[in-house]
């Protein structure tokens, strides 16, 4: 018998908890098989933070300290201030990121803090039964933006690859998505590179991942897909918006 | 022991840290406390320590939660609205069973408030923090010397129970220079913690670091253990200083800056042969009932002076459970009770003219 | 002497809080129980400083000194604000090149030195804060000489060790007033 896949071992056996066709499980992976692959599980530390992705403690296999929302940037910078060996990442969504805690992300990635951010916009709050998002699109509907989002009450959608790359302490602003096979492995080597820039102590590098929430928009997971690459790829282009490639901070 | 050295009541809580075997510190500007961390910031990098200046309290309360999870001795320092808006990642930090040191140099509020100070935030660090069951370790200390020994204690306390631990300071008190004899230093110890999240070496399975738990009963039997050690804490570590207070009719209960002054007043009243004694609570949080309940025994009436509206007040009524009256003195929003202040107090409950 | 409290005043940047270490630190070398205590607020340069130092053979109760044995005026502001809560007996020390106005009280012993003038023709500008203290030293013997010296030593950063023997030198300036 021959093994074609295995579960990386930096995932735990623990069943996901989210829903089908949700791509935090493909995130998931993809994390797990970069800290495989660069063998650093043993001195890994994950951050989770509120949302959807609470409970990614209980799926990865290294250390992890679960973060009050928001919060997730500064408390991996107290991890890693504290034990600049470890490789430290957060893993949040865009209520958490990009709404509650932008102040916490841009000063850890103005500071060039020396994490990975992986970045789940999906466009909506999950976890909380899908209300308007700071990354929800214009016209979108959501359960607080039931006549579609007005951008002239609501404000406008952010757009936090673009907004991060101005920081000069940011060394890796990419945005990703994970809707075909050629995309995940673009997704991967971009994740991957994010660690290795962290462990060269370049600075703070974020992987925004363009992924969808099928429960919440109200849509089964292809057709979730298929809104995500007609409404949310052309206001949120995929691309690398910094890349400091050999350089230093 | 070393010298005697004249030291601010602020810079000896950051000198008494360092001493202690903290080598992290997250901070922000705030009066009347920015001058623990401009103090560390001049230190911190001559020790291989680390010294941050962060965005807000909001962020540096949860650096230290990080840095705290992650098995390091850390701690903050603030002022009253800077814990106002640390109290979210205190909760989480003691839900978390993580240790660490918040200092609060209190001045007046409430809101913006004043930069005197001030002691009305004792409700605050001792019973609503921020949401949810748990305490924190509070300590008064009441002089500079006394804020140095406490800083260590307050750090060992906390990494006994895994839990946060205040020292309550005020502007006063952090202003002032008083003589103080430094501890010897100790080495940091930052790899004993076994439930520390810092990377599990492939020797063990990984560390969780949380205060999530969905499941309610779960949540119960966690929050029920915790209280299970706080009662220990309770038995064991409740601190008071008594001073003149075995044959007091009358018994002030004072802590930090205002049992300075209750001190004062009392020496004037003794030498008009007023029976007056002091219970000044060292720990507010445990509360030390027994000092307090040992004394009602025999004083016919208790003050309780504070610098603010009245809030230690309730604790000692709570625990003297009418057994005696207990009033209450006190002068708020940055304003410092004089002595002539609380000897009228004295004078009055003793029957006498005010 | 058993218990001396202290309340220096005037505007910041005269050296009122600096006044009050040498004074603490003399104190400490002499064995005392002391405390000192800055006024503090948002004005850096310029507004009111005042400063409460405390000595005693016993432990010292509240640091702040409501009612001074001892008042040091180095403004007329502080001056006025401060004279009638001296305690009956006690010393006004004022810088009379500062301020022209007279202490009300005949309960006080009130000294009138012009420190500033004394410094400035002794080519000592600024130094007006040591030459009271000089005097301060003089009326109340708070310390020996020799630890008087050593307070003002202890006082004085490393970097401006250059300015010890300009304030040595207003010190007894004051105490020759």
């Amino acid at each position: 018998m021959t093994v074609k896949g295995e579960r990386p071992h930096a995932l735990t056996d623990a069943p996901f908890h989210y829903c089908p066709g949700c791509t935090h499980g493909i995130v998931h992976r993809l994390v797990a098989e970069v800290i495989d692959e660069l063998g650093v599980e043993g001195r890994a530390v994950g951050v989770a933070s509120v949302g959807c992705s609470v409970f990614t403690y209980n799926y990865f296999n290294c250390d992890m300290v679960q973060a009050p929302h928001g919060r997730a940037p500064a408390v991996a910078t107290g991890v890693k201030r504290a034990r600049p060996e470890n490789v430290v990442f957060t893993y949040q969504g865009d209520g958490d990121l990009a709404a509650i805690g932008m102040g916490e992300t841009v000063h850890a990635a103005a500071r060039g803090e020396n994490i990975v951010a992986i970045f789940i916009n999906n466009a909506i709050y999950g976890m909380t039964g899908g209300q308007m998002a700071p990354t929800t699109l214009p016209g979108q509907v959501t359960q607080t933006s039931p006549y579609g989002r007005d951008v002239k009450t609501a404000g406008n959608p952010i757009r936090v690859c673009e907004l991060l790359s101005s920081l000069d302490g940011v060394a890796l602003a990419q945005r990703v998505t994970v809707d075909c096979v050629k995309n995940v492995r673009d997704a991967k080597k971009a994740i991957k590179k994010a660690f290795e820039y962290q462990m060269a102590g370049k600075g703070y590098c974020i992987v925004e991942v363009v992924s969808t929430c099928p429960t919440n928009w109200g849509m089964s997971a292809t057709d979730a897909l298929q809104w995500m690459r007609d409404n949310m790829l052309p206001y949120y282009p995929l691309g690398v918006y910094k890349d400091i490639g050999e350089g230093e901070q | 022991m070393g010298e005697k050295v004249l030291m601010k009541g602020n810079e000896a809580i950051a000198e008494a840290a360092i001493a202690a075997g903290c080598r992290h510190f997250f901070g922000y500007p705030i009066t009347p406390q920015t001058e623990v961390a401009a103090y560390m910031s001049k230190r911190m990098p001559k020790i291989d320590g680390v010294y941050l200046q962060a965005e807000s309290e909001v962020a540096s309360i949860n650096m230290v939660l990080g840095a705290g999870a992650a098995g390091v001795r850390v701690m903050t320092s603030t002022s009253s609205p800077g814990v106002s808006l640390m109290a979210e990642g205190i909760s989480y930090i003691a839900g978390s069973d993580v240790p660490c040191l918040i200092v609060n140099v209190q001045r007046g509020g409430p809101g913006l408030g004043g930069i005197q100070p001030s002691q009305a935030d004792y409700h605050q660090a001792t019973k609503s923090t921020a949401h949810g069951d748990f305490h924190m370790l509070v300590f008064a200390p009441s002089t500079v010397q006394e804020t140095v020994d406490m800083i260590s204690t307050a750090f060992d306390l906390g990494d006994m129970y895994r839990m946060p631990a205040m020292v309550l300071s005020d502007g006063m008190l952090g202003q002032m220079m008083e003589p103080v004899v430094l501890p010897e230093p100790k080495d940091p110890d930052n790899d004993s913690k076994e439930w520390a999240a810092c990377g599990h070496r492939n020797e063990r399975k990984h560390n969780v670091v949380n205060s999530l738990y969905i499941n309610p009963q779960e949540l119960e039997d966690l929050v029920i253990a915790r209280y299970e050690r706080y009662a220990e804490i309770k038995e064991k570590h409740q601190m008071a200083e008594e001073y003149l207070a075995d044959d007091a009719d009358i018994i002030i209960v004072a802590y930090g800056s205002s049992s300075r002054v209750a001190r004062s007043a009392i020496d004037k009243a003794r030498k008009e042969g007023i029976k007056v004694g002091l219970v000044r609570p060292i720990t507010l949080w445990p509360f030390p009932e027994k000092a307090i309940l040992k004394h009602a025994e025999h004083a016919k009436v208790m003050l309780s002076v504070e610098m603010s509206m009245g809030q230690m007040v309730d604790d000692i009524r709570l625990v003297v459970n009418g057994k005696v009256p207990v009033e209450f003195y006190g002068r708020t929003g940055g304003m410092i009770p004089t002595p002539k202040e609380v000897y009228d107090q004295i004078v009055r409950l003793n029957g006498g003219e005010q | 002497m058993s218990d001396l409290n202290v309340l220096f005043t005037g505007f910041g940047g005269q050296g009122i809080l600096f006044t009050g270490k040498v004074m603490a630190y003399a104190a400490l070398m002499e064995g005392k129980e002391l405390s000192w205590l800055p006024s503090y607020g948002p004005e850096m340069r310029g507004g009111t400083a005042s400063c409460s130092v405390c000595i005693s053979d016993n432990t010292i109760g509240s640091p702040l000194v409501v009612n001074p044995d001892v008042l040091v005026a180095m403004n007329l502001p502080s001056l006025e604000k401060f004279q009638n809560d001296v305690v009956p007996g006690g010393i006004i020390i004022v810088d009379s090149s500062i301020v022209k106005q007279k202490v009300g009280r005949d309960d006080v012993k009130v000294v009138y030195i012009e420190a500033s003038r004394i410094a400035e023709e002794n080519g000592l500008k600024g130094a007006a804060n040591m030459v009271i203290l000089g005097r301060l030293f003089k009326e109340t013997g708070f310390c020996s000489a020799e630890n008087l010296d050593k307070g003002l030593q202890k006082s004085v950063p490393a970097k401006k060790a250059n300015l010890l023997d300009s304030n040595r030198k207003a010190i007894a300036l004051g105490i020759d007033s």
